[in-house]
C-alpha cells in the first residue's frame, strides 16, 4: 500500500496575500461564498497529480507502491520502500536520470514511519529534474545507491551521520561531517539545538562544554 | 712599511697576491672579498624582498630604514637572539657542522673569482675545476643537515635536493667545457682552466664567448644559465624547499643563526655561480662592446660609468627622500635616506674623480698608480655589475614562474639539458677544429 | 582503544584498502601521509590522508567536517528572513550566489516573483562575484603551484568588485544582497557607471592572468593531464560546475534552466576537452569573460520598476516542500526546502556543490604525484565552508 506523501497537516495559513502566478498551481478555491467586504482568501498550492508517459508507464509497473505528484511544477514519485533501488536504477538505466543531484532525508517525528528519503535526480538528455520519495521507519534501513550513482557515497554519509540511517550496502559508512565517536544524530527533530555530545568534547577538547 | 706589504705594490704587472706569494696582500684581499660577499648577501636579501615585492604591487619593508633599506640588519640582528632549537633525536656535532660545511663550500670559491687581472686572490691554474669541485661540496652540507635532523620530511628534502644539484651538475659542467673549448683558439693552441686566463682569452680573441661561435656559445650560455638555477635550488626549481609541498626542505629543524647561514651559503652560492657564468661567458671584467666601440673616447666614457651607477643610485634615492611625506614620522627617514644619498653621491664622486684623473695620466701612455687604480676599480664594477643583472634576473625568474614538480625537474636536467650540452660541446670542438 | 578520537591507526581506512585478508599489513613501499586539516594549500581546513606508494598516490580519503557549523539545524530555528545571513557564510567566497539561491528558492515556494528590476540587478551582483570568485581561486591555486605573483594580481582587481558590494550593500564579502522577495537596496547613485568602468578596467587585467600562465611552458606541465576526470565519471560522481564542464559536458544551469534573467541575455558556455587541470583553468578564465558579457548587456538595460515583490512581512509558505538550484562559481548549488507552513522551514537542505565536488578528488589523483594533489585540490575549488556546512 503505497502512502501518499501528505505534507503534514498545516495550521490554517494566516492573513496574507498570494500572488497568482506560475505554473503548477491548483485552480484557487475561492469558490466560497464571496462576501463583497472580505475575499475568501485562495487555498495555497497543493500537490496534484503529475501525468506523463514516464508515469504511465512506472504506474502500470510498480501499480499502488508508487505515486506521481506535481508541486508548484516540481514532479516527484512517493514510492514504497519496497521499490529502492529498483525504481532508482530504472530511472538511471531507461529513463536517462544519469545525474544524481542529492540524497537527503526529513524527519517527522509525529509519524508513524519517521523518515523521508529523497532523491533528487536529474537527466541530462531529457533537462529533467525528479524527485522521488520513501519513507522508512526510525531504526529501519534502506539499500545504498552507491552501486548505482558513484555520487551516493558522500551523500548518503551525510544522511547517516546527520539523521541515523542506515544504507545497505554502501562500502564506507561512516560519519563525515562529525568527528568519528560522536553519539547522536544531529537532524533528528529530538535532538535539541543546544544539544551536544558533551562526553566528546570533554575527552577530546578538555571544555567542558563548547556553549 | 714592511717589505711584505710594499713588495706587492711595487709589481709593475698585473699578478694576483697569490701567484706574487704575498700573503698579507692575499689575507687583504680575502678580508675585502669576504665582507664585500656578506655585504652583497644582506643587498641581495633586501633586494629580493622589495623587487618581489614590487612585481606583486606591493611595496615590501618601508619601515625597518628608510625603504626597508635597514630590514637586513634587522633580520640578521632578530635571527642571532632567537633561541636556538637543536631537536633532541639530532646528532649535535653534525647538526651543528652541516651549514658549516654549505658556507665554508660556498665562500672558498671566492678566492679564484676573477674581478680583474690581478683583483683576485690567487691565480690557480685550475680555476675553474677548483670553482666546480668546492662548490659541489654544498651538496654534502645539504644532506648532512637533513640527516642529522632526525626526520623523515628533512631528510627527504635533503636528498632531493642534492639529487637535483647533482644532476644539474652534470650539465653545467659539460657547459663550462665547452667554453674553455673556446679558450684553446690562440696562437700556442693550449686552453687554460684559470679563471683570468679564461677572461683573458676573451680578451684576447676581442669576443665574449656568449657570441662565438653564435649560436652555440649562446646555447651553452643558456644551459650553464638554467643549470645554475637547479644548481642553487632557486625558482622555478625550488620544490624542495617550497612551503606548500609536504616536505618542507632540508632546513626545517633549523632556526635562528643556523637557518641564517643556510641562507648566507645560498645566496653566496648564487653570487659565485652567477660569476663562473659572467667570467666564462660574458667577459668577465671587460667593458661591454670591446671591439665595436674602441678607442680612447670610449675607454674614457665607459670609465665614467662607475661613477655614473653611484650618480644614479644617489638620485633615485633623493627622489625617496623629496617623495617621502612631510610627516614629522618620517623625518628620520628622510634624514636618514638623505644621508644614506650622500654618501654614494661622494663615492660618486670619488669614482668620477679616479676615472679623470685616470684618464689623464693613460694620454701619456705610461700607466700611473692612478691609471692603474681606475683601471682595477673599472675591471671589478663590471664585474660586480654583471654579476648583479643576474642576481636581478634570479629575483625576477622567482616571481613569474611557478615551479616544476620534481620528477619533471629531473626530467630536463636528465633528459634535456644534457644532450643539449653534449652536442653543444661537441659541435664547440668540431668548429674550433675546423676555424683554426 | 577510545573509539572517540581521532587516531588514524584505529580507524579502517577502508576506502584506503589498508588492510584486506590477504594483506594484513602495508606493503614495505607503501605510507600514509597526512595532509592538514592545517596546511597552506588545502583552501581550509581540510585533512587529506594519502597513501602513497614512493611518491605515487595509491588512493586518497578527505576528512572533512572541522568547519560544520550544524547551518542546517540552525535553519531549522530560525525564521525564513533571519536566516537570509547564515547562507552567506557558507561558501563565504561567492556569498552573493548562495544568497540568490536561497531566496529565489524561498520565493518559489512561496509562489512569488521578484520583479525585473531586482532580477536585472540580482544578474548583475552575482556575476560579479562570480568574476570575484574565480580571481581568488585564480590567484590561490597559481600560489599553490608555485607562481606567487597572480595572487596579488587577482586580488588587487578584486577589490573593484568587493567596492561596489560595499557600496552596494555595506559588506565586501557576506553581502546579505538580496531579501525574499527582491532586493532591499536600491542601486546607488552612479552604480551603473561604476560597474561599466569595472568592465573595462577589468578586461585587460583577465588578459594579463593568462598573459602569465595560459602559454607559460612550467605551467602547462604543471596543469596537462593532470587530475584528469572523464565526462562519465564526472556525472556519475555528481560533480558540477567547471570541472564537469571542462570534462567536455556542455551544461550550464544558467542556460538549461535558467532563473533570474539569464534567458534575456547572450552568453556562451565554455568547455574543455580533456577533463584536466589545464582545461579547468581555461574553462574557468572564459567563465569570467563571458560574466563580463553578461554584467555589459545587463547593466545596460536595467528596467525600472520595484526591486521588491509583494512578500508579507512575516514569511509562512505554505506546506510544500521545493528544490531549487543555481550555478553557483562552483557548480550547482541546491536548496531544498521543507516547509510545514510555520514561519520557520521545517527541513532547509543546502546542496554544496564543493562537497560533492570534493569526492571526485580521490578518483582524480589516483596514480599522481604528491606535487599534484595540492593542485588538483585547488583546481576542484572548494571552500571549506561550503563542503561543512
Amino acid at each position: 500500500m503505497a502512502e501518499e506523501a501528505k505534507p503534514p497537516v498545516p495550521p490554517p495559513p494566516p492573513e496574507s496575500e498570494k500572488k497568482p502566478a506560475a505554473e503548477g498551481r491548483a485552480a484557487p478555491a475561492s469558490a466560497e461564498a464571496a462576501k463583497p467586504a472580505a475575499p475568501a482568501k485562495p487555498a495555497g498550492p497543493v500537490p496534484v497529480p503529475w501525468t506523463s508517459p514516464l508515469v504511465e508507464k512506472y504506474k502500470g509497473q510498480y501499480g499502488s507502491g508508487l505515486d506521481a505528484q506535481t508541486y508548484l511544477g516540481q514532479n516527484y514519485f512517493a514510492v514504497d520502500r519496497s521499490l529502492i533501488p529498483d525504481i532508482l536504477r530504472l530511472l538511471r538505466d531507461e529513463e536517462q536520470f544519469d545525474y544524481c543531484v542529492d540524497i537527503t532525508a526529513v524527519h517527522y517525528l509525529q509519524r508513524e514511519k519517521q523518515f523521508d528519503v529523497v532523491w533528487i535526480l536529474y537527466s541530462f538528455p531529457r533537462n529533467e529534474r525528479v524527485r522521488v520519495k520513501t519513507q522508512i521507519a526510525d531504526g529501519a534501513s534502506i539499500p545504498s545507491s552507491v552501486s548505482i550513482w558513484a555520487t551516493a557515497n558522500w551523500l548518503e554519509r551525510e544522511v547517516y551521520d546527520m539523521f541515523g540511517i542506515q544504507f545497505d550496502g554502501h562500502p564506507d559508512l561512516k560519519r563525515i561531517l562529525l568527528p568519528d565517536g560522536w553519539k547522536g544524530h544531529p537532524l533528528r527533530k529530538d535532538y535539541g539545538i543546544l544539544q551536544q555530545d558533551n562526553e566528546w568534547v570533554q575527552i577530546n577538547l578538555g571544555i567542558e562544554s563548547g556553549q | 712599511m714592511p717589505n711584505f706589504i710594499m713588495s706587492y705594490l711595487g709589481i709593475q704587472d698585473a699578478i694576483t697576491p697569490g701567484a706574487a706569494g704575498s700573503q698579507f696582500w692575499a689575507l687583504v684581499y680575502v678580508f675585502i672579498i669576504f665582507a664585500g660577499v656578506s655585504v652583497a648577501v644582506m643587498a641581495m636579501n633586501w633586494l629580493e624582498r622589495k623587487a618581489l615585492a614590487h612585481f606583486q604591487i606591493r611595496l615590501g619593508p618601508m619601515r625597518v630604514g628608510p625603504h626597508g633599506l635597514l630590514q637586513p640588519i634587522a633580520d640578521a640582528i632578530k635571527l642571532m637572539l632567537k633561541e636556538d632549537i637543536i631537536p633532541a633525536e639530532a646528532d649535535q656535532f653534525v647538526f651543528w657542522v652541516a651549514p658549516l660545511i654549505g658556507l665554508l663550500a660556498s665562500f672558498t670559491v671566492y678566492t679564484v673569482i676573477p674581478f680583474g687581472p690581478s683583483q683576485a686572490v690567487s691565480d690557480m691554474n685550475i680555476g675553474i675545476l677548483f670553482m666546480l669541485g668546492v662548490s659541489s661540496l654544498g651538496v654534502l652540507g645539504i644532506v648532512v643537515a637533513g640527516w642529522a635532523s632526525n626526520s623523515h620530511y628533512p631528510l627527504i628534502g635533503a636528498l632531493r635536493s642534492s639529487a637535483q644539484m647533482v644532476s644539474y651538475e652534470v650539465a653545467m659542467g659539460l657547459a663550462v667545457v665547452s667554453a674553455i673549448l673556446m679558450t684553446s683558439l690562440n696562437a700556442t693552441g693550449t686552453g687554460t682552466l684559470s679563471m683570468i686566463g679564461i677572461v683573458q682569452a676573451q680578451q684576447q680573441q676581442g669576443v665574449w664567448f656568449i657570441f662565438k661561435f653564435f649560436p652555440l656559445g649562446l646555447i651553452a650560455f643558456g644551459i650553464f644559465a638554467i643549470a645554475m638555477i637547479a644548481e642553487t635550488n632557486r625558482a622555478p626549481f625550488d620544490m624542495a624547499e617550497a612551503e606548500s609541498e609536504l616536505t618542507a626542505g632540508y632546513h626545517t629543524e633549523y632556526s635562528g643563526l643556523r637557518w641564517s647561514l643556510f641562507m648566507l651559503a645560498e645566496y653566496a652560492a648564487m653570487i659565485a655561480v652567477s660569476s663562473i657564468a659572467v667570467a666564462l661567458w660574458l667577459g668577465g671584467w671587460m667593458r661591454p662592446f670591446p671591439n665595436l666601440l674602441q678607442g680612447p673616447a670610449w675607454d674614457f666614457i665607459f670609465s665614467l660609468f662607475p661613477g655614473l651607477t653611484f650618480l644614479g643610485l644617489a638620485a633615485i634615492a633623493m627622489v625617496g627622500v623629496v617623495r617621502m611625506p612631510s610627516h614629522s614620522f618620517f623625518k628620520i627617514q628622510r634624514i636618514g635616506l638623505a644621508g644614506f644619498a650622500a654618501v654614494l653621491g661622494f663615492i660618486a664622486l670619488l669614482l668620477l674623480i679616479i676615472a679623470v684623473a685616470g684618464r689623464s695620466a693613460d694620454a701619456s701612455g705610461a700607466m700611473s698608480p692612478a691609471a692603474r687604480f681606475r683601471e682595477g676599480i673599472d675591471y671589478v664594477y663590471w664585474f660586480v655589475f654583471k654579476v648583479a643583472v643576474f642576481m636581478y634576473l634570479f629575483i625576477w625568474y622567482r616571481a613569474t614562474w611557478p615551479r616544476y614538480r620534481f620528477d619533471q625537474l629531473m626530467k630536463i636536467g636528465w633528459k634535456v639539458m644534457l644532450p643539449i650540452s653534449l652536442v653543444v660541446l661537441i659541435a664547440t670542438a668540431i668548429v674550433g677544429v675546423l676555424v683554426s | 582503544m577510545n573509539d572517540s578520537t581521532h587516531d588514524v591507526s584505529n580507524r579502517a581506512l577502508s576506502n584506503l584498502d589498508l588492510e584486506t585478508p590477504e594483506k594484513p599489513y602495508l606493503d614495505s613501499n607503501e605510507l600514509i601521509i597526512n595532509m592538514g586539516p592545517q596546511h597552506p594549500a588545502t583552501h581550509g581546513v581540510l585533512r587529506v590522508i594519502l597513501k602513497l606508494d614512493g611518491e605515487k598516490v595509491l588512493g586518497t580519503e578527505c576528512v572533512i567536517g572541522y568547519l560544520h557549523r550544524g547551518v542546517e539545524k540552525i535553519a531549522e530555528n530560525r525564521t525564513y528572513t533571519m536566516f537570509n545571513p547564515y547562507v552567506d557564510r557558507m561558501d563565504y567566497v561567492a556569498a552573493v550566489s548562495n544568497g540568490l539561491g536561497y531566496c529565489e528558492a524561498v520565493e518559489k515556494l512561496m509562489n512569488v516573483e521578484a520583479p525585473a528590476r531586482a532580477k536585472y540587478i540580482r544578474v548583475i551582483l552575482t556575476e560579479l562575484n562570480r568574476i570575484a570568485s574565480h580571481q581568488l581561486w585564480l590567484g590561490t591555486h597559481a600560489l599553490d603551484i608555485g607562481a606567487m605573483t597572480p595572487l596579488f594580481y587577482t586580488f588587487r582587481d578584486r577589490e573593484e568588485i568587493l567596492k561596489i558590494f560595499e557600496k552596494y550593500c555595506g559588506a565586501r564579502l557576506t553581502t546579505h544582497a538580496f531579501r525574499i522577495g527582491g532586493c532591499q537596496y536600491e542601486t546607488y547613485a552612479g552604480f551603473e557607471k561604476e560597474v561599466k568602468n569595472f568592465l573595462t578596467f577589468v578586461a585587460p587585467k583577465i588578459d594579463e592572468y593568462e598573459e602569465l600562465l595560459t602559454t607559460n611552458r612550467i605551467w602547462i606541465e604543471r596543469t596537462k593531464n593532470v587530475g584528469v576526470i572523464s565526462a562519465l565519471d564526472a556525472i556519475a560522481l555528481g560533480v558540477t560546475g567547471p570541472v564537469l564542464r571542462a570534462s567536455g559536458v556542455k551544461w550550464d544551469l544558467r542556460k538549461a534552466q535558467p532563473y533570474a534573467a539569464y534567458s534575456e541575455f547572450d552568453f556562451d558556455i565554455p568547455t574543455g576537452t580533456n577533463g584536466d587541470t589545464y582545461d579547468r583553468y581555461l574553462v574557468r578564465m572564459a567563465e569570467m569573460r563571458q560574466s563580463l558579457r553578461i554584467i555589459e548587456q545587463a547593466v545596460n538595460r536595467i528596467p525600472e520598476g520595484p526591486i521588491m515583490a509583494k512578500v508579507p512581512k512575516i514569511i509562512k509558505p505554505p506546506v510544500g516542500e521545493i528544490y531549487h538550484s543555481i550555478e553557483a562559481p562552483k557548480g550547482e548549488l541546491g536548496y531544498f526546502i521543507v516547509s510545514d507552513g510555520s514561519t520557520q522551514p521545517y527541513r532547509l537542505r543546502v546542496r554544496p556543490p564543493s562537497f560533492v565536488n570534493l569526492q571526485a578528488l580521490d578518483t582524480m589523483v589516483r596514480g599522481l604525484l604528491v606535487a599534484d594533489v595540492v593542485a588538483v585540490i585547488g583546481t576542484i575549488d572548494i571552500v571549506l565552508g561550503e563542503v561543512d556546512r
